[in-house]
């Protein structure tokens, strides 16, 4: 195993000092620090912040390998910052069994670009009917803590209830994708003013907060853990910060898109912004600003949706819903919180591996911690050219757009992934 | 001239009052004994329905031909995605047919900016979803300034299923840029949220037919369909005649010179009676008349038929 020594590198913001990683861990730190064996990184200029941690990835496989698989997630992944990614469980076949959430673990393990948790579903194929053998998925090798029908909501009362109950027994957590089914029926994009005048078929934020109220009473009711999904709304953040304020177990994530683009993007009728939930007001926008900063909304998590170009190019009624975000999603955090590492680094990294139960991951680099960090350049500003997006799908909202920030080498337990801004492998 | 129609906002006052205007002229080409022009021969029109319109697509077919244009009729039914080729490869195929225009008819809002990326050709929307039908508010344009002279200070009642109308979202549009006045009536549950801010600031929406009627120069009535009721927009189709339908004595509380539309097909009995369909009022029939003579305006200024 080489070591690295990263030289005079801000960690988190801190004034620059050297690190030293060794053996799977940060050996040292200070200024100063020499090593011969060590290969050196001239650290001058960048920022050190722990892995990234995203609690909200769509890796695809299995059944959608020509949009995504384990492996090229990871990778985009890594040249995102990131050292773990949880990855959602609407596959097919559906992680909805033990089976099925070990071979996306292994599949994580042998791609070794980042840490692969996956989610299991909460309700047998995403139907919401009967729940999925959630205790199986906890017990088994890929030790599975959040559970979440991501893509649909779990709408009927009772079945939220006790799936909020069950997995109390092994301390697990339901993900709640917040979306009243019957007032979201055929929508395309945010109800109001935009929608209107494109006639498509709006998607009221009502619909979100009717669930997310709801949602915070059953998990206040049953002393259990919910965590909400993509909150998009500024009235999602007001039921949020109450009940946070009553002391309600509940953590809840936004997107980068959600924190970036109105819904005008629908103006062109390119699917590309067609996303669940949709692409909100300037408002909303402010809102969720807001309720980053001062912690109502507790991470910033990708949603990264990568489709097929065919789903995409077409009708915006008949495009997939979702968008890539792994390879870009610091590059948003910087552009909207500007230089904030702590507060990036809190919601980008540590409180997401705290909600996951990742115990490896979100810790700033210090002695004897496990390696694994990302380095960024936050004086350079790249143009974002799909073509040259890891994933391998091209669906991303950002295209031609320069953005803040580059990710030059990540970490995972001392291994780079990622060197020179290029993966290496 | 633009090179694509797809909205109704997509035309200023001077491009509408154009198209009007040589509308008009074309509108002489119907009462000769030969209906036809050589503006557009060699050209090529495509009518591309994905829904079934018999109206709007024999309207743009005879219009075409009367401008001596070829045209070739592409029935592609049913969802492009679930079924068959998907629209970017029929664009695709039409553009290597060499399409000068093609007129789309979708059930997907949108579709005919989605078509103009792909297509060389001029874009004729003709009816996009829940979206727009801008030929259809340049025919009722057409149809007011024939009835009432003139356009500027009108005002002008839309009336029934707002929300899923088409042919009302590229009225408000066409008629605010040419100086109308809009009232959009219906029930709540049918009027789309922020339409003022969405489409025109000086629109206004009433939730009672009665009083809007005494202070109009035009009411037109929008198609309600029946499947409407079962979705909850309002508890029945008596009530709905009875609140927002136009019958005789609803009719006869409008100014003496104020004159009634419809954009068909219409359900008598539902939104409009009878009586007011077949009464002198009704411009029902005229606006299908109109309707050829607006959409070979339309073909002949966005093919450039006055340059050639």
């Amino acid at each position: 195993m080489t070591a690295y020594l990263i030289t005079n590198v801000s960690v988190v913001g801190a004034a620059p000092t050297d690190l030293l990683i060794r053996d799977g861990v940060v050996a040292e730190v200070g200024p100063g620090l020499t090593a011969p064996d060590a290969t050196a990184i001239d650290g001058t200029g960048l920022v050190a912040l722990p892995g990234l941690v995203d609690l909200h990835t769509h890796l695809r496989e299995p059944g959608r390998e020509d949009a995504e698989t384990v492996e090229s997630g990871s990778r985009a992944a890594a040249l995102g910052g990131y050292t773990a990614v949880c990855a959602m469980a609407n596959t097919s076949p559906v992680a909805d069994t033990a089976g099925v959430v070990e071979q996306v673990w292994r599949l994580g393990r042998e791609a070794a670009l980042v840490d692969v948790q996956p989610i299991g579903a909460v309700t047998v194929g995403l139907a919401g009917e009967r729940l999925a053998e959630l205790g199986a998925m906890a017990d088994s090798t890929a030790r599975v803590r959040i559970f979440s029908d991501d893509g649909h909501c779990v709408a009927d009362p009772k079945l939220m209830r006790r799936a909020l109950e069950y997995v109390k027994a092994f301390d697990g957590i339901i993900a709640q994708h917040a979306e009243e089914p019957r007032l979201t029926e055929g929508a395309q994009m945010h109800e109001g003013e935009v929608s209107t005048r494109l006639g498509l078929i709006g998607w009221p934020a009502v619909a979100e907060e009717a669930i997310i109220a709801r949602d915070v009473l059953l998990a206040e009711h049953v002393g259990s853990r919910l965590h909400v999904c993509h909150v998009s709304t500024a009235g999602s953040v007001e039921v949020l910060r109450q009940a946070k304020a009553r002391g309600v177990r509940v953590t809840a994530e936004v997107t980068p898109h959600h924190l970036l683009l109105t819904d005008e993007r629908a103006e062109t009728y390119d699917p590309v912004f067609k996303v669940n939930p949709p692409l909100r007001t300037a408002a909303d926008i402010a809102a969720l600003r807001a309720a980053l900063a001062d912690g109502v909304l507790d991470a910033i998590a990708t949603d990264h949706a990568p489709h097929a170009v065919e789903d995409k190019e077409c009708e915006w009624a008949y495009a997939r819903p979702g968008m890539l975000g792994l390879e870009t999603a610091l590059s948003i955090a910087l552009d909207v919180l500007g230089p904030e590492w702590d507060l990036i680094a809190e919601r980008m990294s540590r409180t997401p591996a705290r909600i996951a139960g990742l115990t490896g991951h979100g810790i700033d680099p210090a002695p004897g911690v496990p390696a694994n960090l990302t380095l960024i350049d936050p004086a350079a500003r790249r143009t974002i050219e799909p073509a040259e997006l890891a994933s391998r799908s091209r669906n991303t909202p950002y295209a031609r757009m320069t953005l803040p920030g580059r990710i030059v080498a990540t970490f995972l337990r001392g291994e780079p992934t990622v060197l020179d801004g290029k993966a290496v492998k | 001239m633009i090179k694509h129609l797809l909205s109704g906002g997509d035309l200023d006052a001077d491009a509408a009052t154009e198209i009007l205007d040589t509308a008009a002229e074309m509108a002489t080409v119907a009462g000769r004994e030969i209906k036809k022009l050589p503006a557009l021969r060699g050209r090529t029109v495509v009518n591309l329905f994905y829904e079934d319109s018999t109206r709007t697509r024999i309207s743009f077919e005879a219009a075409a031909k009367r401008l001596s244009a070829d045209v070739i009729n592409f029935s592609a039914k049913g969802s492009s995605v679930t079924k068959g080729e998907s629209l970017k490869d029929t664009a695709l195929t039409l553009q290597a047919m060499g399409a000068d225009a093609v007129v789309v008819r979708h059930p997907a809002s949108g579709a005919p900016h989605r078509l103009a990326n792909w297509v060389d050709g001029s874009v004729v929307n003709a009816g996009d979803g829940t979206h727009e039908h801008p030929t259809q508010a340049l025919l009722d344009a057409y149809t007011m300034r024939s009835r009432l002279g003139r356009l500027a200070g009108l005002s002008v009642a839309v009336v029934g299923d707002v929300l899923h109308s088409r042919v009302a979202r590229s009225n408000v549009l066409l008629l605010s840029t040419l100086g109308a006045k809009v009232t959009l009536v219906g029930p709540p549950t049918l009027i789309p949220v922020d339409i003022a801010a969405a489409l025109a600031p000086g629109t206004d929406v009433s939730y009672d037919l009665d009083s809007a009627l005494p202070n109009v120069d035009v009411v037109m009535m929008l198609r309600v369909q029946r499947e409407r009721m079962n979705d909850s927009y309002f508890p029945s189709a008596r009530e709905y005649a009875r609140r927002y339908g136009l019958d005789g004595p609803r009719m006869r509380r409008l100014p003496e010179h104020a004159i009634v539309m419809h954009p068909g097909p219409m359900n008598r009995g539902m939104e409009i009676t009878p009586e007011v369909a077949d009464s002198p009022r009704s411009t029902i029939v005229e606006q299908v008349t109109n309707g050829v003579s607006v959409r070979m305006a339309v073909l002949y200024l966005l093919l450039g038929g006055n340059n050639r």
